[in-house]
């Protein structure tokens, strides 16, 4: 089954994307707009910058002083914004009759935010997002083994070593003249693509964004970067938290998004941890019954990728008889690959997945965003056919030379999270990990 | 083409919007029949809805209902747990059975073309699921399991408390996932018995939303179900149980759950409040778009935005088929746990006194409610799930078309009064989970009383 978004793209004098999406299903239209810019582009000292900005969008620009919520909501939108390591995006869903509105709002804060940023704003906003690291972080069990894991598996300079959230100290020390360096540094034109998706004529949105959009400056060349890294010797780390029960991550270095042995390791993840009939969950909670859950992601960025198995134990299990059995299921299938059957159910899953993401026109991984996300990474909104069709050439043999050249060959770092005092439950001389 | 940046666009008038017409058919053994035809991806989505969620559980036996929907897919007409999961994997179904205080929702959304597979899942798993021992056990085990993790979740022990300060013993004072003490004491052979008592083709309601012929989805689902009978029980169980009001027990007006340490209190306040049935309801929609319901609500304004108190605050009503409360649901820093909630109070307390809704603000909430109102049909599943709430609370077919209409009735009055009949903050309960010697000393004292503390297993 041959499935599309079809689209039309532009690209404006300055260098802005324009992407149009029809679809009149409902009276509402999503306005979708990236910037090329997430944590990444920070540098250390100053991590948790992209998302303390993206908050201060939020506040209020040149020609609309006041909050960014109230006239949109009022209009019957919906909208919300997210940061990334790669990138940041915003949206609104709007009815048809509101899209005007929301895009003089969308330029109005992309050409005119900085006259109406002040201290107070700032010192606002840095507050809102230091409880939102408390909520989210600090004051959650297993909330820290993230930041934990990505500092472990990447250099200090190197981008994916912060947290997209950055560390408190960071955001205290943060300066209201770093905000404007970085606004006219990466939030403009030129480093942005806008997708609009939904009840409005192809002819209608491009005049629409040239209206709203084509007299704003394109802004300076943003220069990708690019970093490699690898582990030299695997890692072996230890975490005291407020946990009832041992957690073991496992994380290897994978391949980049849409780069070669991605869609082979999303389909090796389903089968380790995916559902009860996957390979870890039927060993470890449904048979051995010694752990209460495992997950397993390829979580792909554009620089590169992680490979990562999570598995909380059962209570009075020990995390080393974890880690010998997952260690075992991996080789297994570095060995012998994925059955016939594995396959054809993970690619049936992920057929499905890729029809259920065409259901809603906006919102986090809605089809505004999905086109967004393949012009940003691919510089093609259109990548649709050509990512789904990763899966279906996804063979036994691939998925298993691809366990071996990440998983097998190359060093893990696990990282054991034990309740307080219960050192005993981890890997043996795991070294004690801090989290600022 | 130039902007006019001196003023913001004015929205243009909305385009219309057909809501999805129902079609109904009702079988010979009771269950009622509801298909929408929905035209965008090729997907169809069903969900079984069996009024009596976890408020039917027996007053010894916390859990049950819980434990028993999540046996459905444990195994079924002999097949194992496995199999099952494997079956529904090959037609990657979506399968989520939900348990609410008022019923039990057994949801699957999948591609078109494996309808008739997705049907025969449905109908196997609620109608015959094995039932086995060992799977009961290994499912009680990891029920026991993420009770004790639960315990780690600030927002999870808030809850549990929130509900049993509220209800105390009433069907709504506890959660469906129960107690230690329940599921430690209880057996297979209870979630057989309830299984066949609360598993009945009668009072149930299979809604199927998919692209196809409103008649053709209504057949299938016939002739799939049309041979459903309840089974024998030995088991009474009681959906009425949750209609009678809570007794009026003395109020903890404010709870501490200690954790010492916490970056943050999370916290919960409300009282019991009102039915969904209540003739207000529009009223009150607005009512709490305006306090607490959006990000622009006065709450959120004054919280966040204003004093940076808290990542987001937000307010519901809660209604069900009994009395639902009305909650406030917030986390804030430790060290202004104090002033975060007498600053909620006191926005409860103006609202519902000296600073009622403004007739501006009734204008907004309505238009934030009923602009965006189409938002929630566009998938299958958003529709299924709507028409299964008219069935849970006994709504009419023409609810849908008739809610911005009845929406647009509501005026600042009806808000006042409505404020201060449903709101009474005196009466509210407020629960903390914090670090209860950091947060002592700037805890409110007059009005709220004495705290009482609780056991986090409370």
């Amino acid at each position: 089954m041959k499935m599309q978004i079809p689209f039309a793209k532009r690209t404006l004098a300055n260098g802005l994307d324009v992407i149009v999406h029809e679809d009149h299903q409902l009276p509402m239209v999503a306005v979708n707009l990236w910037y090329h810019v997430g944590s990444k582009n920070e540098r250390p000292g100053r991590t948790g910058f992209a998302h303390l900005f993206e908050h201060l969008m939020f506040e209020g620009s040149e020609h609309h002083d006041h909050g960014y919520f109230p006239p949109l909501q009022r209009a019957g939108g919906q909208l919300n914004g997210s940061t990334n390591a790669d990138r940041t995006n915003y949206w609104e869903v709007v009815p048809t009759g509101a899209l005007d509105l929301a895009l003089w709002m969308e330029s109005d804060r992309m050409g005119y935010l900085l006259p109406a940023l002040t201290g107070q704003k700032f010192n606002n906003q840095r507050d809102v997002v230091l409880n939102e690291r408390r909520q989210n972080y600090e004051n959650r069990p297993y909330g820290l083994a993230g930041i934990a894991l990505s500092a472990a598996m990447f250099p200090p300079d190197h981008p994916y070593h912060w947290p997209t959230i950055g560390s408190a100290e960071d955001l205290l020390a943060a300066k209201l003249d770093h905000v404007r360096e970085f606004f006219q540094t990466y939030y403009h034109a030129g480093n942005a693509s806008l997708s609009l998706a939904g009840d409005v004529e192809t002819h209608q949105a491009f005049e629409l964004a040239e209206k709203y959009f084509g007299g704003l400056p394109a802004g300076p060349e943003v220069k990708r970067i690019r970093a490699d890294a690898y582990l030299s010797e695997s890692k072996n780390l230890l975490m005291e938290d407020r946990v009832e029960l041992p957690r073991l991550y496992i994380s290897w270095h994978s391949p980049a998004m849409f780069a070669e042995d991605d869609a082979e390791l999303d389909i090796v993840a389903d089968v380790l941890a995916h559902g009860k009939t996957s390979r870890l969950y039927k060993m470890l909670v449904y048979e051995r019954r010694i752990a209460t859950d495992v997950s397993a992601y390829q979580l792909s960025r554009e620089m590169a990728g992680m490979f990562q198995i999570a598995c909380t134990a059962a209570a009075g299990i020990a995390l080393p008889e974890l880690n010998a059995a997952i260690l075992g299921a991996v080789m297994e299938l570095g060995h012998h690959g994925p059955t016939a059957a594995e396959i054809e159910r993970g690619v049936a899953q992920t057929e499905a997945q890729f029809v259920y993401r065409l259901q809603t026109i906006g919102g986090f991984g809605g089809k505004g965003d999905q086109l967004n996300a393949y012009n940003t990474f691919v510089g093609d909104p259109g990548f649709f056919d050509v990512d789904r069709q990763r899966y279906f050439d996804v063979t036994s043999h691939g998925a298993a030379a691809a366990v071996r050249r990440w998983l097998l060959k190359a060093p893990p770092v696990s990282l054991s999270v034990v309740p307080r005092g219960r050192r005993d439950l981890a890997l043996p001389d795991a070294s004690e990990v801090r989290v600022s | 083409m130039t902007v006019d940046r001196s003023r913001l666009p004015v929205p243009g008038a909305d385009r219309p919007f057909h809501f999805p017409r129902i079609v109904k058919r009702s079988l010979g053994n009771g269950l009622e029949l509801r298909a929408v035809r929905h035209r965008s991806v090729p997907v169809v989505s069903m969900v079984l809805l069996v009024p009596g969620g976890s408020s039917v559980d027996p007053a010894d036996c916390h859990g049950l209902v819980s434990i028993t929907a999540g046996l459905l897919d444990e195994g079924s007409r002999g097949q194992s747990a496995l199999e099952i999961a494997d079956r529904v994997a090959r037609i990657g179904g979506d399968l989520d059975v939900e348990v609410g205080m008022d019923a039990v929702a057994v949801a699957l959304t999948t591609l078109d073309r494996f309808f008739d597979t997705g049907l025969e899942l449905v109908h196997e798993i609620v109608t015959a699921p094995n039932l086995a021992n060992d799977d009961f056990n290994r499912t009680r085990n990891l029920r026991l399991e993420r009770l004790r993790q639960m315990k780690d979740h600030p927002a999870a022990i808030a809850e549990r408390a929130f509900a049993r300060v509220l209800y105390g013993s009433h069907p709504y004072g506890h959660l469906s996932l129960g107690s230690e003490t329940a599921l430690t004491s209880m057996g297979v052979d209870a979630a057989r018995a309830l299984h066949a008592a609360l598993f009945t083709p009668a009072g149930s309601t299979l809604v199927i939303v998919g692209d196809r012929a409103e008649q053709e989805l209504l057949d299938r689902a016939a002739a799939m179900f049309d041979s459903w009978r309840a089974a024998a029980s030995p088991m009474m169980i009681d959906r009425m149980a949750a209609l009678v009001p809570p007794s009026s027990t003395p109020q903890t007006g404010l709870a501490v759950i200690a954790r010492p340490g916490a970056a943050q209190s999370e916290l919960r306040i409300g009282h019991v409040c009102a039915p969904r049935s209540t003739p207000d309801y529009h009223a009150l929609l607005i009512l709490n778009t305006i306090l607490g319901g959006e990000f622009v609500s006065r709450l959120n304004v004054n919280l966040r935005e204003s004093k940076g108190y808290t990542y987001g605050v937000r307010t519901g009503f809660n209604l069900r088929r009994g009395l639902g409360p009305f909650v406030m649901t917030t986390s804030v820093g430790t060290e202004v746990t104090g002033p975060a909630i007498q600053e909620a109070l006191g926005e409860i307390r103006d609202i519902a006194g000296d600073r009622p809704a403004t007739e501006l603000e009734v204008q907004q909430a309505f238009a934030s409610l009923s602009k965006g109102y189409p938002r929630g049909f566009e998938t299958a599943g958003q529709v299924a799930r709507s028409v299964s709430q008219l069935a849970l609370h006994n709504l009419p077919d023409t609810y849908f078309e008739e809610f911005v209409p009845r929406l647009a009735q509501v005026t600042a009055d009806n808000v006042s009064s409505a404020a201060r009949q449903y709101l009474t903050p005196a009466k509210m309960s407020t629960v903390i989970v914090g670090d209860l010697d950091k947060i002592h000393a700037s805890l409110p004292g007059p009005g709220l009383g004495p705290h009482q503390v609780l056991a986090t297993d409370f």
